[in-house]
């Protein structure tokens, strides 16, 4: 038995099926990262394991226990870091710490709360609100409020996607850091296939909605710590992100939008005045056009 | 940088005065006129007063051109050394008049010689209804807290109840829609007949159930939309953490809420204002609004002006309290 198991799980939002499915199995300490494009569900799938949505079929279990609803054994950093805007960087991860350790004495849970500041180096910062923060340091500080809990699992929902490029750098190479010294089981979402070969053991590729499934899973076998310079020139590296990528985009090239217009062109026949003016049916054939529109 | 400033401090001045001198133009002006011819007029003061005729020379030119201002008379008269005589001599032989485009509203000056007493012995209390004007709009002030209190009392849990449930929203929503447009002056009496057995309390009762319930509902309505406005994201942290309903409501929903309720408390706060007023005139209760209807009953028309501003200011006052209150709440998120 895996330590996460995903079993056919589908969901769909409004009649539209958003996942179809999905399997997937994770072992206990290993980083998986699922790659995907935007809006193809690549959240709900985190979110589905989160508990914070409901499958329609099929079932999501955790350590053989199937997952009825949100709990604190799976910690979720959520994509717009989520750090509640009247509190404090302590106080948002002493919320989360007092929540989750109520047994503890008051020394301990700040000790533990100041070992996790420390740890995603904001200590000088930690009596700061979120609003003081750059976008950068309110993700660690989101990092750390979910460490803190000690999740049996980590699940990071495009924890970088609305950093810049520099600062994603710098993060990638700290939660590689943390994830060493933590050996925690990692599920990372990402749309870029860099930051998944750099992290992960594995890298999952997400089909193209809708109805979006997981693909081929690819292992990753490059030596850890991975040097974000040198690694660029390991051909392993390179073989790696272009099967990766060139996965994903094959999945794009079968997709073709196609869409029905009714266009109307200025008619210049006269028109049946007689007729009512809602359904006056076209004066000609030929109105309604089909296109299909390539978009890869 | 500098020119604003000075935007922001003369620009209102002006347009103070501007309405000032409107207002001072359109206003009557008591004047006076001669019911005697002037000779006569002499002669009753000469025999009257004794070394009447040098105070005769001073008001000769005045007296001479009727109508006669009231106000330049009197200061004419006060400047002599026996002007109070003078005046008891003249006095029966002139008749007071108002003139002007509204005759009846008293000008500036008059509201102001009317209001002094009133203004510099803030707080004396002269009697019931004679009383300085900060002493009145004290009595008010405390009426319009307890009244202001019970509706933040009442109105934040409904507007909890609104925001979360979406069935307590459609059981009682059109009700409260029903009931937020009905005037403080409908409220009153039934507040009056609702506590008919206080006995002599039951004005004030009335009172405090007119102002609650009629300033509750910008307290409701807005904190209903904060509740709904908290972002799912937070609800979501307090969903993986687990957190019981109470320690979310105190730990996610209050805080996160407080911008949209304190906007409610301000309008609320402005609503407890204007209802004091119309729940002091029809309750006779002492205090600015009680003061004000008493005065017009005993054609005091000056003192109506003196109330209008200061129910005004202090409104103003308050209104300005709660924003910087309010400015707080909202810089945090």
């Amino acid at each position: 038995m895996a330590f996460l198991e995903l079993n056919n799980v589908s969901k769909s939002f409004g009649g539209q099926r958003v996942l179809s499915d999905i399997n997937l199995s994770i072992q206990e300490g290993e980083f998986v990262a699922i790659v995907g494009y935007s809006g193809q569900g690549k959240t709900t799938l985190i979110n589905l394991v989160a508990g914070l949505i409901k499958p329609d079929q099929g079932e999501v279990s955790l350590e053989g226990k199937p997952v009825t609803g949100p709990g604190p054994d799976r910690g979720l950093v959520f994509q717009n870091y989520s750090l509640l805007p009247w509190l404090t960087v302590q106080e948002n991860i002493a919320l989360a710490v007092d929540q989750v350790f109520p047994g503890w004495t008051a020394a301990q849970r700040l000790a533990h709360i100041d070992k996790y500041i420390a740890m995603v180096k904001l200590s000088h910062a930690k009596d700061r609100l979120p609003k003081q923060l750059s976008g950068g340091m309110r993700q660690r500080v989101s990092v750390a409020r979910t460490l803190a809990i000690n999740p049996r699992i980590l699940l990071l929902d495009e924890p970088l996607g609305a950093l810049d490029a520099l600062t994603r750098g710098t993060l990638q190479d700290e939660i590689a850091n943390i994830w060493q010294t933590e050996r925690k089981t990692v599920v990372l979402i990402t749309n870029s296939v860099d930051e998944a070969l750099l992290l992960a053991d594995r890298i999952i590729p997400l089909t193209i909605g809708p109805g979006a499934t997981l693909g081929e899973s690819v292992p990753v076998t490059l030596a850890r710590p991975r040097d974000r310079k040198g690694v660029n020139h390991d051909p392993e590296f390179k073989r790696l992100r272009a099967l990766v990528t060139n996965q994903l985009l094959a999945f794009n090239a079968g997709r073709k939008v196609s869409l029905t217009q009714k266009l109307i062109r200025p008619d210049i026949l006269p028109e049946d005045l007689e007729a009512p003016r809602v359904s006056r049916p076209p004066r000609r054939p030929g109105e309604e056009k089909h296109e299909v529109i390539l978009t890869s | 940088m500098k020119s604003f400033k000075l935007d922001g401090l003369v620009l209102p001045l002006f347009g103070i005065l501007l309405v000032l001198t409107l207002w001072h133009t359109m206003a009557g002006k008591k004047i006076y006129v001669l019911k005697e011819s002037i000779e006569v007029l002499h002669t009753s003061v000469i025999e009257a007063v004794p070394a009447g005729e040098a105070g005769w020379n001073t008001l000769k030119p005045l007296l001479n051109k009727p109508p006669v201002e009231a106000t330049k008379l009197t200061a004419a008269i006060k400047s002599l050394p026996n002007g109070p005589e003078i005046w008891t001599a003249l006095e029966q032989n002139l008749e007071e008049r108002r003139v002007g485009l509204i005759s009846s509203l008293p000008n500036v000056i008059e509201t102001w010689q009317a209001s002094k007493l009133y203004i510099v012995e803030p707080f004396a209390k002269r009697g019931e209804m004679d009383q300085g004007i900060l002493r009145f709009s004290w009595y008010s002030l405390i009426l319009v807290a307890e009244g202001y209190a019970l509706a933040l009392l009442i109105g934040t849990p409904i507007g909890f109840f609104l925001g979360l449930s979406s069935m307590f929203t459609k059981t009682f929503d059109p009700l409260i829609q029903i009931l937020r447009p009905v005037s403080p002056l409908a409220w009153l009496p039934l507040g009056l007949v609702l506590f008919l057995s206080a006995g002599k309390e039951a004005g004030t009762y009335g009172a405090l159930f007119t102002i609650a319930i009629c300033s509750m509902w910008p307290t409701v309505l807005n904190t209903a939309v904060g509740v709904r406005a908290v972002p799912q994201d937070y609800l979501n942290v307090g969903k993986v953490l687990k957190l019981s309903r109470w320690k979310t409501l105190t730990k996610i929903l209050i805080p996160s809420t407080l911008p949209y309720m304190f906007t409610g408390f301000r309008l609320s706060l402005g609503i407890a204002w204007l209802v004091i007023v119309a729940a002091e005139m029809l309750t006779g209760r002492p205090g600015v609004g009680g003061f004000l209807w008493q005065e017009y009953n005993a054609l005091i028309y000056e003192h109506i002006i003196l109330s209008i501003i200061t129910i005004g200011l202090i409104g103003f006052i308050l209104d300005r309290l709660m924003s910087l209150v309010e400015a707080r709440f909202k810089a945090i998120s």
